[in-house]
């Protein structure tokens, strides 16, 4: 059950007693674009010393408010203040200079410079005019064995792993003395230990008195650090609790705002069909290794893993987009899918993760969004069936309830939730039997989601068979019969039923392969 | 239950007032070039100046129309006049060659050679920049000095003239004219008809300025971006061979300074014609406007005194770089 914020609410802490004003404050901070409020009416405070994290599902607000707070973005309504003085800051260099920096969730570096040059990058230190390498070097060094980095200042940072670059994205933003770090999503790409190296990190942040704002979908993570945490929801702040009185389930149901089993369909009880697609030691080189899976007709099959663990990757080859070395057996047959057209053409769609890059054309009517994977299908011979077209969208508008103003509007005009409801129709006017869908429902907001989750559920139960990829574990749980979890391109265990647990998930997409199955009978 | 659906009255206003000025930019230039021509010079709007000005913009017309299948796939061709001196060269060898034998009938044999030869052409630059992935760019800045070179070969540094026999039977197809319309105009006009009608009415149209538009959505659609970019270089290469049809009875010779610069000419024509250059949606008739806008602005710095006529290019250089800076603020 969703908590009530005003009861759950911490007292305020900015009383008379407290001499020193708090290190970040934002009062009524709001955003707008054009007519959509991303972000409204946010208050938080952060004080020294505390560890303040905010949580909210994707397209609630979360890099919004960051962004907001480290001058990329400038608010359209309310206030920011450092130290109790009001501040406008109009770019990034500015926050800084208050001491306020930013840790970038995807990694910002230049590859074919060293670790030092990057750490350095935009403010080298000088002597006489000239860069001074040597003083540069030792800083390097100081500053990553402070963060447990033993990569050498010297090497480029192309041959520098995914965690050490981590590492010296957050030594870059600790080089001068900052007040408040933000973290974005800091574990995202990290394994088992490289996030505990992380988590011990910014505990010693707090220590030595500096605030940090922590921004992350990991609510062990959360629960393991967070002093206080804010709940966004859909652009509106839900409430700021101190973290020792939220479980993790009171956070998730919090994030979504109603009871986490009203969002999902209720499974099919059925037994399971036969099998529709089979692959066998799939390899797709240098992503996945080696795997084999079944898919039945009637099923959802779950994909878990981290970020980089070649989910993605692994469908991509299944479908053509990418090389691959692997046997599919599509209801029984034998194929060998050699682009993307073979695969529409056998029955197997592909949902992309990237509805804007690689999705939807923004820049283009619905219609031929719609068309553009069944043009073949929709138009025998050489030309364009006009009519045919306009039929099939006002179908699909009716069918997937995509709300839209006109039907002259441009694909980049729908909201995120439209947008992916345009894209499954548009996969599904293929009528694939197999439908692959990479990140269901990133970026949209609740109501859509639910409808998402429903549409995916019918779709099973018409006979066809169903992938789901995602980094949202509820979203797995919630929604598959079954899931497998992919670790460093491999399956490392396969769950159903009652064992489907976030902890399972967590365990099977971090735990080495040899590790997770010998405690299979204790943990999973 | 959907909104679109249940405000049918709605969504037929859309259409009324959907005026788009886009698309009518190049139109509305082309009318304030011509009232501004005739305020300088009256003598401007003569049906034989017109008709002069429009038949000579005929050959960058039809190569833009090309141009426009590989731009709005997100393509780019710098060697369309090299390779129309290269044609002109191959045609009028050919016919000589011919004539001894069929005596007229070669110059239909020697067209449709032509034809061959722009497809082959169009090949070998999609191939290189689809298949063998170079830079749209760098690949046909290659086939531009190859295509110039050969033409310089073939004519050992001077002139291909085409044989005696055959020049007056094959002048009505540049001097020509039907019911008073110059032939080249015609025909400028029927391959700009056949490439609206591939771009906006088949399937393959539709993939090239999905091609264009954002690849990566293509691919993941099923289109094949190697076969849509290359179709687009072939119908490049046998609108080049058209253009160079019409061309050979104007000189009655290939040089090797046939076509230089014309590239220029035809990327400007496509981009103030509305098409982006960074690829997706074309528009084949604010290309042919283009094209004439081009040559009504050479004429118009002919007739009047304002500038140096040899600043043509210059103009031309501006005028394509105004056209870019509209695009980019336009958005």
């Amino acid at each position: 059950m969703a908590r009530d914020p005003d009861m759950q609410q911490t007292p305020p802490r900015h009383d008379a007693t407290q001499a020193e004003p708090c290190l970040l404050r934002t009062a009524n901070l709001t955003k707008q674009y054009g007519p959509v409020t991303v972000l409204s009416n946010v208050g938080i405070d952060i004080h020294a010393g505390e560890i303040h994290a905010i949580i909210g599902e994707n397209g609630a607000g979360k890099s919004t408010l960051m962004r907001l707070i480290s001058g990329y973005v400038q608010p359209s309504a309310g206030t920011i203040a450092v130290s109790g003085k009001p501040v406008a800051f109009a770019t990034p260099h500015q926050a800084e200079e208050a001491g306020i920096v930013l840790v970038h969730q995807e990694i910002l570096l230049a590859e074919g410079l060293s670790v030092a040059e990057n750490l350095f990058l935009g403010r080298e230190l000088t002597r006489n005019g000239l860069v001074d390498d040597r003083a540069m070097h030792r800083i390097a060094r100081e500053k990553l064995d402070e963060l447990g980095c033993h990569v050498s200042p010297r090497t480029l940072v192309r041959d520098v792993g995914l965690a050490d670059r981590q590492l010296i994205q957050i030594g870059r933003a600790l080089l001068d003395d900052h007040k408040l770090v933000i973290f974005d999503e800091p574990t995202a790409v990290l394994t088992g230990n490289e996030v505990e190296r992380l988590l011990e990190i910014v505990l010693r942040l707090k220590d030595r008195n500096m605030g940090v704002l922590y921004i992350s979908h990991r609510l062990d993570e959360v629960q393991r650090l967070a002093d206080k945490v804010t709940v966004l929801r859909d652009g509106k702040m839900i409430g700021t609790y101190a973290g020792h009185t939220l479980s993790q389930m009171d956070m998730a149901e919090l994030m979504v705002g109603r009871e986490l089993s009203a969002l999902y369909p209720p499974k099919s009880d059925a037994p399971r069909g036969e099998a529709i697609l089979r692959v066998s030691n799939a390899t797709v080189p240098g992503y996945a290794n080696d795997v084999s899976f079944t898919l039945h007709k009637g099923e959802i099959l779950g994909f878990a893993g981290m970020i980089g663990a070649g989910r993605t990757e692994l469908f991509e080859g299944i479908v053509g987009l990418r090389p691959v070395d692997a046997r599919v057996e599509l209801h029984g047959q034998p194929m060998a899918i050699r682009s993307p057209r073979e695969a529409i053409d056998a029955g197997i769609g592909y949902l992309t993760e990237d509805r804007k890059g690689k999705g939807l054309l923004l820049q283009e009517r619905l219609a031929p969004n719609l068309t553009l994977s069944a043009l073949r299908r929709l138009n025998p011979g050489l030309w364009l069936r006009k009519h045919q077209e306009a039929v099939a969208l006002d179908q699909a508008v009716d069918r997937y309830d995509i709300r839209v103003r006109s039907l002259r509007l441009h694909a980049g005009q729908l909201s995120g939730g439209n947008q992916q409801k345009l894209l499954l129709a548009k996969i599904l006017l293929t009528n694939p039997s197999v439908v692959i869908i990479d990140e269901p429902t990133r970026g949209i907001d609740i109501a859509n989601k639910a409808q998402i989750y429903t549409f995916i559920r019918k779709l099973v139960s018409e006979g066809k068979a169903c992938v789901v990829i995602s980094s949202e574990m509820q979203e797995l749980i919630g929604l598959c019969d079954r899931i497998l979890v992919m670790r460093q391109g491999r399956i490392n265990g396969e769950i159903a039923g009652e064992r489907m647990t976030e902890s399972n998930i967590a365990w099977l997409a971090t735990a080495e392969a040899g590790v997770a199955h010998a405690t299979e009978g204790g943990r999973v | 239950m959907s909104v679109a659906t249940t405000e049918p009255g709605r969504l037929e206003r859309d259409r009324d007032f959907n005026f788009n000025w886009a698309a009518a930019g190049p139109f509305l230039a082309l009318l304030v070039l011509l009232a501004i021509g005739f305020v300088i010079n009256p003598d401007f709007l003569s049906a034989t100046n017109l008709s002069n000005v429009i038949t000579r913009s005929a050959f960058i017309a039809i190569i833009a129309v090309g141009a426009t299948f590989v731009i709005s796939s997100g393509g780019l061709d710098l060697s369309v006049g090299s390779m129309a001196a290269f044609i002109t060269g191959i045609t009028i060898m050919c016919m000589n060659m011919m004539v001894p034998n069929v005596g007229l009938w070669s110059i239909p044999a020697g067209m449709a050679i032509a034809v061959l030869a722009g497809i082959a052409c169009g090949l070998v630059n999609g191939v290189i920049v689809t298949v063998g992935k170079i830079e749209p760019f760098i690949a046909t800045l290659g086939t531009m000095g190859i295509f110039r070179a050969l033409i310089t070969y073939m004519s050992d540094g001077g002139t291909i003239p085409i044989d005696r026999t055959l020049r007056e039977a094959y002048r009505p197809v540049y001097f020509g004219t039907v019911a008073g319309i110059p032939l080249p105009i015609l025909i400028s006009l029927a391959v700009a008809a056949l490439g609206a009608f591939i771009l906006y009415k088949t399937k393959y149209g539709r993939q090239c300025a999905a091609a264009g538009a954002n690849e990566d959505v293509a691919r993941y659609s099923g289109i094949s971006i190697i076969r849509t970019r290359t179709i687009a270089y072939v119908i490049q290469g046998a609108c080049v061979a058209i253009a160079a049809i019409c061309y050979v009875p104007r000189l009655g010779a290939a040089t090797p300074t046939t076509g230089v610069l014309w590239e220029l000419q035809v990327i400007t024509a496509v981009v103030i014609g509305g098409t982006a250059l960074r690829g997706g949606k074309g528009r084949i008739w604010g290309t042919v406007a283009g094209a004439v806008i081009l040559e009504l602005i050479a004429n118009l710095m002919v007739l009047s005194d304002f500038v140096s006529e040899y600043l043509v290019a210059a103009v031309q250089g501006v005028i394509i770089i105004i056209a870019m800076l509209i695009q980019r603020f336009s958005k």
